[in-house]
């Protein structure tokens, strides 16, 4: 199977180098290859599964429960402004 | 050439809940910056999503009031690309197996009503919002909007022009403030609209689309359309092809431009949410939902064309706000003899008023029922229509009721045969001239003789005697 390690990269946002793409890409085949025997099964009439577990969602009421908590949360931040995180430009 | 074009439509419109999605932070419209966030909209590792049960309920509610069939089992995936106002990385939002699917809007056209189909309704979480205006190298982000509830409501390309998508709108955009299940704020960007455009040759099969992202009004929503039939129409008579792109409109330069950045983000790698279990409901919870559904604006219509005689025009003025249509039922009740009176003064007279005062019928300063006092009043002759105008004027401006302000004026319609014979034969004595011409056969003066007596009398001569006495004394 051919992948395009760079472009999976770019939309991971991970940057690689030349040398680690090439060395990524048979990595990457050889565990689609993998994942490929699935395919080997017959499926037919079989539904998909949507969850590992057979539950059903828990909801929440309509309630607010979250007091503002902006201080302790931008912590981590590194950058904020009169309460705005400051990032680098981003082009429109 | 005969150029055909496709339109489909895709809102985003915003659920009005009081808490977010998935987590129990306020949806206050216009509070500090970042402080509606927690550590489950802020994207923090190791949070976990939890539904609000509304969000589930509102757009099941808008499911059934466009005919739609519900999902009794829908899921979530996650939808995965990379921008400073989505921190998670991904949107939660419904991909495989939405919570509403199929159903349709019917837009009145100039040949009948035509229906539009409605694909889905699926529920998502809304980004943050980011602003670059006054800024160098940086951008500003608020994630107060990070995980608000949103539906979107995407069409079948079944439009055939920028009209008939702003007709589908406009009765989306009714129907959803009629169910209460949204504020629809366009100005507040809670409910905003994708175009998908495309054109063709009569018959042939679909041309490539471009999407027009993100607009919040009617009426850039149709300039961009026009515009963009314009420009793909002339790259292809060109003999060039357009190119399958997002674009974004720029309302003030009255154009539309690529964007490119869009582009590769287009690889949404959906999967299934690992945290969010299948939403299940039963027949019954959506039963109990349907029970509870109010009137929606095309049956009021209905009704009010059948019930009151109205004209489809009156009815669609009527019927364009619950509050209206509830007050205009409240006019009639107060004043049954005639509805379709109740609707003109209610529509071009009070309705222009409050608009001067730039008020909603809500905020209307005299009641149902004094208005249809005012309307007894013409009805038993004791003012004319011309002047129940001012004595309205008079009402909205003091509030008192119209009996106290016709004796303080001294409105009352003369209606006595004596006094307007009187009026009428002062007027035609200062005009001699105007009943010679009237005698050989200028009829048109009689409107001229009309119209000075009415001005004798100040308006309060009773306008339908006045036509039958000067009748008989021109005879």
């Amino acid at each position: 199977m051919d992948i395009d390690v760079k472009k999976i990269a770019n939309l991971s946002r991970i940057r690689l180098t030349d040398v680690e793409a090439a060395d990524l890409a048979p990595q990457l085949s050889s565990i689609m290859g993998y994942i490929d025997k699935l395919s080997e099964v017959n499926t037919d009439g079989v539904p998909p599964t949507a969850h590992p577990h057979d539950v059903a969602m828990p909801q929440r009421a309509d309630v607010v429960t979250n007091p503002s908590r902006r201080d302790a949360l931008q912590q981590p931040a590194p950058r904020t402004e009169s309460g705005l995180y400051v990032v680098p430009k981003v082009l429109e | 050439m005969s150029w055909e074009v496709v339109i489909g439509l895709e809102v985003h419109c915003q659920i009005n809940t009081k808490t977010k999605a998935f987590c129990g932070c306020s949806t206050e419209f216009g509070a500090e910056p970042n402080s509606q966030t927690c550590p489950v909209c802020l994207g923090m590792p190791g949070q976990l999503p939890v539904l609000n049960d509304v969000a589930a309920k509102k757009t099941i509610l808008t499911g059934l009031a466009i005919n739609a069939d519900i999902n009794l089992e829908s899921k979530f995936d996650r939808k995965n690309y990379f921008y400073p106002d989505l921190p998670k990385g991904y949107q939660i939002s419904q991909f495989a197996v939405p919570i509403v699917e199929g159903g349709y809007i019917d837009i009145p056209t100039k040949d009948g009503e035509k229906r539009l189909g409605v694909t889905r309704i699926h529920m998502e979480e809304d980004a943050g919002k980011s602003m670059h205006e006054g800024l160098d190298a940086v951008s500003h982000i608020d994630l107060n909007r990070s995980g608000i509830p949103l539906m979107e409501i995407v069409s079948e390309p079944d439009m055939r022009s920028a009209d008939e998508a702003i007709a589908y709108l406009k009765q989306l955009h009714q129907i959803i403030k009629f169910l209460g299940v949204s504020g629809a704020d366009m100005e507040k960007g809670q409910f905003r609209c994708d175009a998908n455009v495309s054109v063709r040759q009569k018959g042939a099969p679909l041309g490539t689309r471009t999407e027009m992202k993100n607009m919040n009004s009617f009426r850039f929503i149709k300039q961009a359309i026009e515009f963009e039939v314009l420009r793909q129409i002339e790259i292809i008579e060109d003999g060039g092809e357009v190119k399958q792109e997002s674009r974004l409109w720029d309302s003030v330069k009255n154009e539309s431009r690529s964007m490119r950045s869009k582009e590769e983000a287009h690889d949404y790698r959906y999967f299934p949410e690992p945290d969010l279990p299948p939403l299940r409901v039963t027949q019954e919870e959506v039963d109990a939902i349907k029970a509870g559904m109010p009137e929606l604006p095309n049956q009021l219509r209905k009704r009010f064309e059948t019930e009151f005689g109205l004209s489809a025009y009156d009815a669609d003025v009527l019927t364009q706000t619950q509050s209206l249509a509830q007050w205009y039922e409240a006019l009639v009740a107060s004043h049954p003899a005639n509805p379709k009176q109740c609707a003109n003064w209610l529509a071009n007279e009070l309705l222009g008023r409050l608009k001067e005062l730039n008020k909603d019928i809500s905020e209307s300063p005299i009641s149902a029922q004094a208005l249809a006092s005012l309307l007894d009043r013409i009805a038993d002759n004791t003012i004319s229509g011309k002047i129940a105008k001012d004595v309205l004027d008079a009402m909205m401006a003091s509030g008192k009721n119209v009996d106290a302000i016709i004796d303080e004026k001294g409105l009352k319609q003369v209606s006595d045969t004596g006094a307007i014979d009187a009026m009428i034969q002062e007027v035609l004595d200062a005009n001699q001239g105007q009943v010679e011409a009237y005698k050989g056969g200028q009829d048109r003066l009689f409107g001229f003789f009309v119209g000075q007596v009415m001005k004798a009398s100040k308006g309060k001569a009773n306008p339908a005697m006045v036509n039958q006495r000067l009748k008989e004394l021109l005879g």
